[in-house]
């Protein structure tokens, strides 16, 4: 596997061989598509809505539509105007969503299209919606799609009627699996304090298989509560390069305070989460949440020799890798690759101050890189055990590590998307899934003799 | 469980005018009464409607010129291109006597990963340095370059920017202006991957045959999960020499000795026929239409290229060779067969698989009630006879022609290719079609429906409507049909399967479909609690 890779270190400042990270558009549809009733459109050449669409339907095994302004040479050169009103009179008879969240591709930001004053001039039937996000691809990654489409979504339609703030909750999730949605709802729920989640996925991309088939699932974040949390007390805004922006301009548009939080992955981040609900609502935190927490504990208590003191290489979306990066220095192992492929020098300062403060130096910490130099660095300095996403499975079988999958996206393993990472529940299927990998691999790799039936 | 004008007709009439009046053109209800039904194909796709279709690019690097495995193939744009074609197209691959494992790049995927700043000040010294470093890293036997949608509008020179670093490397550097934009679907990047593959790597190689062999290659075969491979066993057994499976496992070096086979063998015609009737031109090596899905497609083009050689033993290999095969595979075929009599199928593939399977499936008693494809021409649906009728449109024009020449030293007359005498050739094409295709709608049956460039609410509607017990087509479609509660098995990249293709791959196939069709899980759909039919004294039971 891979043997083209070279042994020794090359010299590779251009470009991307192997990237990690995709294009912003792709972010912006999984925005969308957590608005109930939305239909994504993609505002460029049709080629990129058919590999967004293909893309989030692999990792998520669920139906993804979306529409395309289906560009041509000429709409190349003149301009989509044309194309987009087209799409929207279109997409509104044969299709009828509620809204339509446009966002666009490097064709037609490179061209210039002017959205707002397209949709402007375009036929939006009464009572229905048509929203925009610019997302160039070759600004950021996908990451920076769904925020730019969050952002776009509260610009649209966050409203505050007047002064007096409603004790509920805005949670912005960040760009994480429907089973964690779902997972931090329940927290917050748990809390006693009402909530509203957007974008929010979860009936959407993990929607049940039953004997009835309607285009728009039942899911997603109702345009109503959209617009209702310009009246909220408070916006957690969950991992700053997915959420910050919504956040802010909540804050702005608004005047709902925002707090900053990572994704709630591991015990800090969850706890944080807690503590941010509790100090702004004042609530009691609950048993039920304590005695997690306290599972949680146990197990890492339990089962430190599995684990403590293993070398790992970790890589994927910033808001991920942030936490879980804090996690793994909680579970006392050894982050000595840390990689992502979204632009940032911000996510290099703060892995390297968590590292620092658990005393771990000459780490490889990086923004902005790709696969090839991760396993440059792999074959450099071997890992004991790999996590990121599916594409890290040619590293792993090349150079023998196990890998724990986590992260967007995931092509070749099923039921991930459902099952949360972050919370105390998610935590432990951390535990679990990490523990399992380092010790199957024991058991593959042992003489008989040592073959044990108590681990 | 056919369906008639009326429903059609309804189905229709969710559209603006405007669109059911381009829509109405694009579907066809068969009706052999009719002497030619005539289908629109190949025009732009409607905005807004959800059309399956994707790009020129991907048609071009996706589809025919990432596969050739020794050459690092760069991506001109920003990252998602690049990204989306990574490892998802099962396009296998392996090191073998030519290609040692070092060579081999198909899993790696390379991009320029364009900036703002490439956008405003030009992308071509990126790429000229990305070649450099990619050349020193991983010393390819070729480079290729793939553009995508900004790189044309910025006026990126990427054919000098090639031209330059084949100076500097000494190595083939191509460039392929495979802009998403360009034409109307995957098919014009087709297109532009033969021309520029014609031009200036075909022939290009010094490699000799030998002028005892019969010496063949497979056109349009791209070795989707191995297909390519279960083609070669079965041809090197009944003794030809496979000069090249083009792009499948392809090495550089192959393509490069394209032209040095007696025969062309073209499996997807959509994709390769410029080649195919290039070479024609050029070598004047004749071309042969064959399907190799299904049994009795496969034994049926067996026979048929056996025919072309002027020699018995190769005839007596050919039946052999089936015989030891149907003796194989048939006891098992007939055990699936018993699942699948009589169930229905819908079919919607890209620009061949929804005329190749139609074989395949009624091999296995089924019947196909809808078939369809993204990005045909007419001539895939009509035949190539329809050829001289078909008007190039706005849309399409801007996609070169290429018009060879007879080569001097290397063109011979398909007799020579073929080894027998003028007239003997002349008699066998009287029997054989060289350089013909007969496109889908012939072999369908009357009741049966085409549909071109389907969009979702005719996939959705048409399910509801028909209710096959099978539905075929890409990973878009397939979750949101089996939410309809219809199994539907991928026909792009077989659910990961495979091969699909000669005896191996009907069994594996009918394997895969009765699975399908008998899955558990589809009677658990309805909750004991939401069954209408189930009683009391039934629950208490």
């Amino acid at each position: 596997m891979l043997e083209c890779i070279p042994k020794e270190p090359v010299e590779h400042t251009i470009g991307k061989i192997n990237p990690a990270k995709t294009c912003q558009p792709l972010g912006a549809m999984y925005a969308s598509l957590g608005i109930h009733g939305c239909l994504p459109h993609s505002h460029g050449s049709q080629g990129c809505c058919a590999y967004h669409r293909m893309h989030l339907t692999r990792h998520f095994r669920e139906p993804v539509l979306a529409s395309s302004s289906s560009f041509t040479e000429g709409a190349s050169v003149f301009g989509g105007a044309a194309n987009l009103k087209t799409s929207i009179k279109n997409v509104f008879e044969i299709y009828n969503p509620d809204i339509m969240a446009v966002h666009t591709t490097c064709l037609s930001e490179t061209i210039g299209d002017d959205i707002p004053n397209i949709i402007k001039q375009a036929e939006v039937p009464e009572g229905k919606v048509v929203i925009h996000a610019n997302t160039p691809s070759y600004v950021g990654s996908h990451v920076t799609g769904f925020s730019n489409m969050c952002k776009a979504i509260v610009s649209y339609l966050a409203e505050s009627s007047g002064t007096e703030k409603k004790e509920q909750v805005n949670i912005l999730p960040g760009f994480v699996n429907p089973g964690d949605m779902r997972e931090i709802k329940r927290i917050v729920g748990d809390l006693g304090v009402p909530l509203i989640m957007y974008p929010d996925t979860t009936g959407v991309l993990d929607s049940p298989l039953t004997n009835r088939y309607t285009m728009y699932a039942d899911g997603g974040a109702t345009i109503e509560s959209i617009r209702d949390s310009g009246n909220s007390k408070l916006t957690l805004a969950l991992g700053s390069w997915s959420s910050d922006a919504a956040g802010n301009l909540l804050q702005e548009k608004c005047s709902v305070p925002g707090v900053p939080l990572k994704v709630p992955i591991g015990i800090k981040a969850t706890d944080d989460l807690i503590m941010a609900i509790k100090d702004g609502f004042g609530v009691d935190v609950p048993q039920s949440l304590t005695i997690e927490r306290g599972q949680v504990v146990d197990t890492l208590i339990d089962t430190n020799f599995h684990y403590q003191g293993k070398k790992v290489a970790v890589f994927g979306d910033p808001d991920i890798v942030i936490p879980l990066t804090e996690f793994l220095l909680t579970m006392g192992m050894i982050p000595v690759h840390v990689l992502t492929g979204t632009p940032g020098k911000r996510f290099e300062k703060e892995i390297r101050e968590m590292l620092e403060e658990a005393g771990i130096t000459e780490s490889h910490v990086k923004a902005e890189g790709d696969l090839f130099e991760l396993h440059q660095w792999i074959k450099d300095e071997p890992v004991d055990l790999l996590i990121g996403t599916t594409y890290g499975k040619y590293i792993a079988r090349a150079e023998d590590i196990p890998l724990v999958r986590v992260g967007f996206p995931i092509l070749d393993r099923a039921v991930q998307p459902l099952m949360p990472i972050v919370g105390y529940r998610g935590a432990l299927r951390l535990i679990e899934m990490i523990s399992n990998a380092l010790l199957e691999r024991r058991d593959r790799d042992c003489l008989d003799e040592d073959y044990e039936l108590v681990l | 469980m056919s369906i008639t004008e009326e429903q059609l007709e309804e189905m229709l009439s969710r559209y603006p005018d405007k669109v059911k009046k381009n829509r109405k053109k694009h579907l066809i209800l068969k009706n052999s009464a009719e002497a030619c039904q005539q289908i629109e194909a190949n025009t732009r796709t409607i905005p807004g409607i959800i059309s399956q279709r994707g790009c020129a690019y991907a048609g071009c690097k996706g589809v025919v010129v990432g596969p050739i495995k020794d050459m690092v193939h760069i991506v001109h744009g920003p990252v998602g291109c690049s990204y989306y074609a990574w490892g998802t197209r099962r396009n296998k691959a392996r090191a073998d006597d030519t290609t040692p494992p070092e060579k081999v790049f198909t899993p790696l995927c390379f991009t320029t990963d364009m900036q703002e700043s490439d956008i405003v000040f030009g992308g071509d010294k990126k790429l000229a340095k990305m070649i450099d470093q990619v050349v020193e890293i991983f010393h390819p036997r070729a480079v290729s370059i793939c553009a995508t949608c900004p790189v044309g509008l910025i006026g990126d020179d990427i054919n000098a920017v090639a031209k330059a670093a084949e100076e500097r490397h000494g190595i083939q550097v191509l460039s392929f202006n495979c802009e998403g934009y360009k034409g109307v679907s995957q098919s014009a990047g087709h297109h532009i991957a033969n021309n520029n593959l014609m031009e200036h790597v075909i022939g290009k190689g010094t490699a000799e045959k030998n002028p005892d062999d019969y010496v063949i290659n497979i056109l349009g075969e791209y070795n989707i999960g191995g297909d390519g491979w279960e083609l070669e066993r079965i041809l090197k057994d009944i003794g030809y020499t496979l000069n090249c499976i083009m792009t499948g496992d392809a090495s550089y070096e192959k393509i490069r000795n394209l032209h040095i086979a007696d025969l062309n063998l073209v499996q997807c015609h959509r994709s390769i026929n410029y080649i195919a009737e290039m070479m024609e031109t050029k070598y004047g090596i004749p071309w042969l239409k064959v399907n190799f899905i299904g049994v009795t497609a496969t034994m049926a083009s067996l026979r048929e290229i056996a025919q072309c050689f002027n020699d018995e033993k190769l005839i007596e290999r050919t039946e052999m060779v089936i015989a030891r095969e149907l003796a194989r595979v048939t006891p098992a075929l007939e055990q699936y067969r018993k699942i699948c009599q009589g169930k229905t199928a819908f079919i919607f593939v890209g620009g061949s698989r929804s005329h190749h399977y139609q074989a395949l499936l009624r091999d296995l008693g089924m019947d196909v009630v809808v078939a369809g494809y993204e990005f045909a021409h007419r001539d895939d649906y009509e035949g190539r006879q329809v050829i001289p009728t078909i008007k190039s449109d706005a849309d399409s024009k801007n996609i070169p022609e290429l018009h060879p020449t007879p080569d001097e030293e290397l063109y011979q007359e398909a007799h020579v290719h073929l080894k027998m005498s003028k007239e003997k050739y002349d008699e066998l094409s009287s029997r054989i079609a060289f350089n013909s295709y007969q496109g889908m709608i012939p072999e369908m049956k009357d009741g049966e429906v085409i549909l071109d460039d389907a969009n979702h609410h005719e996939v959705e509607e048409l399910i509801r409507m028909i209710k096959p017990d099978l539905f075929f087509s890409g990973v878009r479609d397939k979750y949101i049909v089996h939410k309809m509660g219809v199994p539907a098995k991928q026909m792009h990249s077989y659910d990961y399967s495979g091969p699909y293709a000669g005896f191996n791959g009907s069994l594996i196939f009918a394997e895969d479909v009765a699975n399908a069709l008998v899955t558990p899980a589809w009677k658990l759909v309805t909750a004991p609690w939401e069954d209408q039919n189930r009683s009391r004294s039934d629950s208490n039971a």
